[in-house]
């Protein structure tokens, strides 16, 4: 579903990606993690036709995402960082506005908008203007922006990131549920995530590949059954690096 | 057809918002304004409204439209949203197109409340409507000239503080760079040369004729080509804003 092929992005002297090779299945949660700056969100951008890489390739659905972007991007669902949305607008008509664009009409359009409103558990909000929400609310508007279209590969960056215990737990729960029909691949830092929602997980360090295994060979790899110990042995800490 | 999902989106947004409202009542209280204390419009006693009534557009525009298209791009990359758009199946092309109309669509509004002046010279006089129309054209092609330029400048900064004062700039210069007391200035210091090469960028020339109710298609050709090299500019800083 998602095949990534040498995947490389240079900004000036700086390799943020560097030959990256993996794929990701039907019914496959790929954890995806690493520190901060390990060209994790870059290597999503670059799936997500985004950014155009420096060289490699990616493929969604067997479709490449630099020869027919247009047509990769209706694959695919995609939650960026920092959920942007349009402060001006109410989630409903926020969602309205992205199904049009995605070519949903009528009363497709519609049922796909109840549909992702019922999936985020956003009924509560739907009229509210997105500027007066919760930062909890706005991700999750900005979660089924990514679904509305029930696209067969879901790429989520960071999608737990600032959400509380309960908000956090339900997102894990949504993340396995989707991930049974769908191919999905989602960044974190918190480590426990990876046991609870991914059947696979690959560490990037530097824009490479260190470590790709299912969490229980993550944590036999880690030899002492943690994986924060595995994680700090084979990625570079930031003090470290500038030292 | 997504130019027309973003078009709608743009212009809801601007009448959400005071943005649109502002804009309109300062225009048109200018616009009016100048007509009766400097304009001389009744005393004058002419009917045509060349010069009591559109000769004050390009000075309230070079000041006012930027203002409306400073948000166009800026915001976009300010809030990130543009990291939707650029993984949504749409053009660069179609979102510069839908965005472009709407806020061209704000000033056609403008100028389309401006109606009383008209009603006013046909209740005094007996004047050329034909010329009055091709008048508002003339306006209407230099405001849109203007949100042009101004497009181009917001697709370099994600400051819309930055993007006004940059765009005004540009515009004021345009004004004034066909305008009559400037070139007759400038002619005393500069040869014949540079004078045409400077009065070239100014907006008067083709203004003017327009204004007269002369259709000259080399006028059409100018503020056209001009939107048209700014749109191509815009897209271009976009795709290259990415790699």
């Amino acid at each position: 579903m998602i095949e990534v092929e040498s995947l490389t992005k240079q900004f000036g002297s700086k390799r943020a990606v560097d030959h990256l090779t993996f794929t990701v299945k039907k019914g496959e949660v790929l954890g995806f993690l690493g520190p901060n700056g390990a060209g994790k969100s870059t290597t999503m951008r670059m799936i997500t036709g985004f950014l155009p890489p420096t060289s490699g390739d990616a493929r969604v659905c067997g479709i490449s995402v630099i020869d027919n972007p247009k047509e990769a991007k209706t694959k695919v669902g995609y939650l960026p960082e920092s959920a942007p949305l349009y402060h001006d607008m109410t989630v409903i008509g926020f969602l309205k506005f992205c199904a049009s664009i995605r070519g949903l009409k009528g009363s497709a359009k519609n049922d796909a908008v109840e549909r992702a409103i019922e999936t985020c558990f956003l009924g509560s909000v739907a009229r509210q203007s997105i500027d007066t929400l919760s930062k909890g609310y706005r991700h999750r508007t900005c979660l089924a922006q990514a679904l509305l279209h029930d696209p067969e590969v879901l790429i989520l960056d960071e999608p737990t990131d600032g959400l509380d215990p309960n908000q956090k737990h339900e997102v894990r729960q949504l993340i396995k549920r989707l991930g049974e029909s769908k191919a999905i691949l989602f960044s974190t830092h918190i480590l426990e995530e990876v046991e609870a929602s991914c059947t696979r997980a690959v560490i990037v360090d530097r824009g490479k590949i260190v470590a790709d295994g299912t969490p229980a060979q993550l944590l036999e790899q880690s030899g002492n059954g943690s994986l924060t110990d595995l994680f700090r042995r084979l990625t570079t800490r930031d003090t470290e690096e500038a030292a | 057809m997504t130019s027309l999902t973003i078009y709608k989106r743009e212009l809801t947004s601007y009448f959400a918002q005071p943005t649109a409202y502002a804009i309109i009542v300062i225009f048109l209280a200018l616009s009016l304004g100048l007509t009766f204390s400097f304009g001389n419009f009744m005393r004058v006693g002419d009917a045509s409204l060349e010069w009591t009534f559109f000769f004050w557009h390009p000075w309230i525009f070079m000041l006012l439209a930027p203002a409306v298209g400073m948000k166009l791009w800026a915001d976009e990359q300010r809030t990130g949203t543009i990291e939707l758009l650029g993984t949504f199946p749409l053009s660069t092309w179609s979102a510069i197109i839908g965005k472009f109309l709407a806020a061209a669509t704000v000033w056609l509004v403008a100028l389309a409340l401006t109606f009383p002046i008209i009603l006013t010279v046909n209740y005094l006089g007996d004047p050329d409507n034909g010329a009055i129309f091709s008048g508002y054209i003339g306006s209407f092609l230099v405001c849109s000239t203007f949100l042009a330029i101004t497009m181009l400048v917001s697709a370099c900064t994600r400051d819309q503080v930055v993007c006004l004062i940059v765009s005004v700039a540009v515009c004021v210069t345009m004004v004034l760079c066909g305008y009559d007391d400037f070139t007759r200035e400038l002619g005393k210091a500069a040869s014949p040369a540079v004078v045409e090469a400077v009065t070239s960028i100014g907006v008067w020339e083709h203004f003017r004729s327009l204004n007269r109710g002369l259709f000259r298609l080399q006028d059409l050709v100018w503020f056209g080509s001009f939107m048209f090299v700014c749109l191509l500019g815009t897209s271009a800083i976009l795709s290259a804003k990415r790699s």
